[in-house]
């Protein structure tokens, strides 16, 4: 959620409700009321962009394909099938959201660049599309004489009334998608956004939530675009083109792309500056492509952003006393193995990183991994949240298969992890981060949205950061980053929590502290499977001890046996001589 | 047969454009990491110079070549930076974002001095062509392969066999390696749009004569490039070449055999496909994998 100035809400109200109401009193003239019908329409669109670009960090270039799929939806549905307006919009808006989720289907294999160009690919095919299909297009000429709508008995015929019913929808889809963004899927789309890799390891199905936020978008993209043909009675398919796409996605960036009010205000800004700029008359689209440099060059935040800063520095909210942290399996007093690993192999072309490595973690015990650098240890913590596929052998977690699933399924399954280069959601508060990972599905500790909120505020009390919970996370100094992580992984009640390299760059401290935190986490019967360099804290915390060298196990047993084993000491000092220090 | 060897010769000599605008696509790519959106515009910027320098100045046709060409040197020094330089620690959408406006007031400006009637720009030679058998070779056709053939030849060159070439490609393979062995990593980027911005007016200059003279220029033959380097594989030169010609080839086939007014849809659906089933394209093996 962004801070949004409080006191600007009812004024923003205020405004909305005027700009309905005045219209239908005090009639204004056709040209002004055209330009508020085009922003209204647009807005919608501009909105679908920030779910899909704001929110989860997808750029799409096509959202004037979506636009125009919902004007032809409506004009074919009205003028050549005979449909009444709100049955062909409906069948306009779902032709958009299913191409868009079609569309948005690519992001399994696609990002960034490679995204860019198939929605833009997209958009190009659907306008060649549009000018020469003829029979059902009517090509270049556009389709005239939409007709517009009666609604409960009121002919909306009347501009200013029509213009009363976008500016009605369009207030609700901004309130829609400013509530989105609180939300479990709202949330989960903003960790894609920040950190893909770190939103599945916390128990977010990334490509089910990126193909919904390109499929909302479209969905809202073919909305604005259905009521735009009812409002001007006649489209083209140069009203829908590429470059109109362009001027979609600058007016979500002018006004800051994850902002709902934003959105609107910079479509309305971007539609009345060329009556502004009335003077420049030819040059406008140059001034304009001008603006889009300057915009990305010295409003990286956009205007709602710019606005946001005004406000200062946020203030911390009084909250409840939150509740104790549960933690660990109800199983753990009756020992036994939570997780098995069997003849694990992991090869990258010739390299085998881990070749056939047996392992066996008891329920309720802190197991360390250790082994000099290249070792494989971060690549075994890789198979086991299920960033790599093994290439071999197989893990079980509480008597379940799970080598093989996805992240997010292997979070589903309880496991947690966290990453030696903190991997946090940077554009949140500390409290949003650890939400989201209470938000893990099969959660049994917080299912209602309120349990959560709740979870997430007893985990970060539990490793002291309750206090915090509002700030920004990228603003917290690194040692409380690590914090808020191990915050993020508790929260999501995991049965088994692999930690990797958690004291990396701390201080001596700070290094204590996270000692002191660990021994709770044991006390409590949580499994810890570790991986350190810190042979100090793997002999303070580790039950037992697993050393690998060149992706083999070398040595498994009691910390004191295992660091005196020849073998380990041969790995360590014969060998790399310089990582013992590390 | 005859018919079939006509166009396969058009669809090189179209490609070899493509070709053209795609290596300069591949060469700000490799050293930035980012897609220029506007590179079309460089080439639409070429041909209109030619127009400018042989019209209005009234220069000879051979002379306003090289003039040409430095102003393009000039604008792409401009364009790195206006355009990419303040963004270069951000991430790549603002400056996609950044490039699209480049090219939309790129446009715009010579819209506004030119107006959108296309201007024509007569054909390097005088003669038009060669007749060999059945087929005709026409005479720009023929030149656009060739030159596009020793600016590869030149390109392999520089890059494999000079220390500026390999200081280059040290910058586009790690930025901060190379800034760390002393190599001035701001300069090559500024060479490196320097000589892509040339490589794009060159590439106008030489279709010109085909396509017209419009503002229009530049997007339509920088979807098709950009397409070409994604076919070929991003950051491969050699990628850059045969999807830029496996394109030209494809679009003048498929206009030709099975529909004119989808001729542009034949590129993207390609391009589709390569996407779906090896994003990574011909030639290329990292698709950014992150871990």
């Amino acid at each position: 959620m962004t801070i949004a100035p409080k006191k600007l809400i009812p004024l923003l109200l205020l405004a909305a409700a005027a700009s309905i109401v005045i219209p239908l009193v005090h009639p204004i003239n056709g040209y002004l009321l055209n330009l508020f019908m085009q922003a209204a329409t647009y807005a919608m669109a501009v909105l679908g962009l920030t779910v899909v670009l704001g929110y989860a960090g997808q750029i799409s270039i096509a959202q004037a394909g979506f636009f125009g799929l919902g004007a032809y939806g409506v004009a074919i549905g009205t003028t050549m099938l005979h449909l009444p307006f709100l049955v062909a919009l409906a069948l306009g808006v779902c032709v958009a959201g299913l191409l868009g989720a079609i569309l948005g289907a690519s992001t399994l294999k696609l990002a960034g660049h490679y995204l860019a160009m198939v929605t833009i690919s997209f958009q190009q095919i659907l306008t060649l599309v549009l000018t020469n299909w003829i029979s059902l297009t009517n090509g270049p000429d556009g389709i005239r004489s939409i007709p517009r709508p009666r609604l409960f008995g009121v002919s909306l015929e009347d501009s200013d009334r029509y213009l009363g019913l976008c500016l009605v929808v369009l207030y609700a889809v901004g309130v829609f998608v400013w509530w989105l963004k609180g939300t479990k899927l709202g949330l989960g789309m903003q960790a894609v956004r920040d950190n893909e890799l770190a939103a599945e390891v916390v128990g977010v199905d990334t490509y089910r939530v990126k193909v919904t936020a390109f499929c909302l978008s479209a969905l809202l993209g073919g909305l604005g675009g259905g009521l735009f043909a009812g409002g001007f009675g006649y489209i083209s398919p140069d009203q829908f083109s590429f470059n109109e796409s362009v001027v979609f996605l600058t007016m979500v960036l002018l006004g800051g792309a994850d902002a709902a009010v934003g959105s609107v205000v910079g479509t309305a800004l971007l539609i009345l500056l060329p009556e502004w700029l009335r003077f420049l008359r030819g040059a406008y689209l140059a001034v304009y492509g001008l603006a889009v440099i300057l915009i990305m060059v010295f409003m990286p935040t956009g205007l709602w952003g710019l606005l946001s800063k005004l406000g200062g520095p946020p203030r911390l909210r009084e909250r409840d006393v939150p509740d104790v942290l549960t933690l660990g399996d109800p199983d753990a007093a009756q020992g036994g193995v939570l997780l098995e690993i069997k003849d694990l192999a992991k090869h990258f072309g010739g390299l085998k990183a881990l070749d056939g490595v047996d392992i066996t973690v008891e329920r309720g015990k802190v197991h360390a991994l250790i082994g000099p650098n290249g070792s494989g240890k971060t690549t075994m913590l890789n198979v086991l949240s299920g960033i790599y596929r093994p290439t071999r052998g197989e893990v079980i977690v509480d008597g379940v298969k799970v080598s093989g699933l996805a992240p997010h399924e292997l979070a589903a399954a309880g496991v947690g992890r966290t990453f030696q280069n903190i991997r946090l959601f940077l554009s949140l508060t500390v409290l949003e981060n650890v939400v989201i990972g209470a938000q893990r599905p099969h959660n049994s500790a917080a299912q209602t949205p309120e349990q959560v909120q709740r979870r997430a505020m007893a985990a970060l009390e539990f490793v002291g950061m309750a206090a915090r919970a509002d700030l920004k996370v990228a603003s917290l100094p690194y040692g409380h980053q690590r914090l808020v992580e191990i915050a993020r992984a508790l929260a999501g009640n995991p049965t088994l929590l692999l930690l990797d390299e958690p004291a990396a760059g701390l201080n001596l401290t700070e290094k204590q502290e996270l000692v002191g935190l660990l021994k709770r986490l044991a006390g409590y019967g949580l499994t810890l499977f570790l991986i350190d360099h810190d042979m100090n804290l793997v002999e303070q915390m580790a039950d037992r001890i697993t050393v690998l060298n060149f992706g083999k196990r070398i040595a498994d047993g009691a910390p004191a046996d295992v660091l005196r084993h020849p073998d380990v000491i041969a790995a360590y000092l014969g060998e790399v001589p310089d990582d013992a220090a590390a | 047969m005859a018919i079939f060897l006509q166009l396969l010769f058009t669809g090189i000599g179209i490609g070899a454009v493509y070709s053209l605008v795609a290596l300069g696509f591949v060469l700000i790519y490799r050293a930035t990491n980012v897609v220029n959106f506007a590179q079309g515009e460089f080439a639409m910027l070429g041909a209109y110079a030619m127009v400018v320098l042989t019209e209005d100045v009234g220069l000879p046709y051979w002379a306003a070549i090289p003039v040409s060409l430095v102003a393009m040197g000039v604008i792409g020094a401009l364009f790195n930076l206006g355009v990419y330089y303040p963004l270069r620690h951000r991430s790549f959408l603002p400056v996609v974002i950044s490039t699209i406006g480049a090219s939309i007031l790129l446009t715009n400006s010579v819209l506004v001095g030119y107006g959108p009637a296309p201007e024509s720009l007569a054909g390097m030679f005088e003669f038009p062509g060669f007749q060999v058998g059945e087929v005709f070779l026409d005479s720009q056709y023929l030149l656009i392969i060739v030159v596009t053939i020793l600016l590869v030849a030149f390109q392999y060159f520089f890059f494999e066999h000079t220390l500026i070439g390999k200081k280059m490609q040290a910058t586009s393979q790690d930025k901060e390696m190379a800034s760390l062995l002393g190599i001035p990593v701001a300069r090559m980027i500024m060479l490196t749009f320097i000589y892509s911005a040339i490589l794009g007016g060159l590439a106008g200059i030489l279709v010109a004569p085909i396509l017209f003279v419009s503002v229009g220029l530049g997007s339509q033959v920088a979807l098709k490039a950009f397409a070409a380097s994604i076919i070929g594989g991003f950051g491969d030169v050699t990628g850059a070449i045969v999807g830029g010609l496996s394109l030209g080839i494809i679009e003048t086939f498929g206009a030709a055999y099975i529909s004119v007014p989808y001729k542009d849809a034949f590129a993207f659906l390609v391009l589709f496909g390569f996407l779906l089933i090896r994003p990574q394209g011909i030639f290329g093996e990292k698709v950014a994998q992150k871990a």
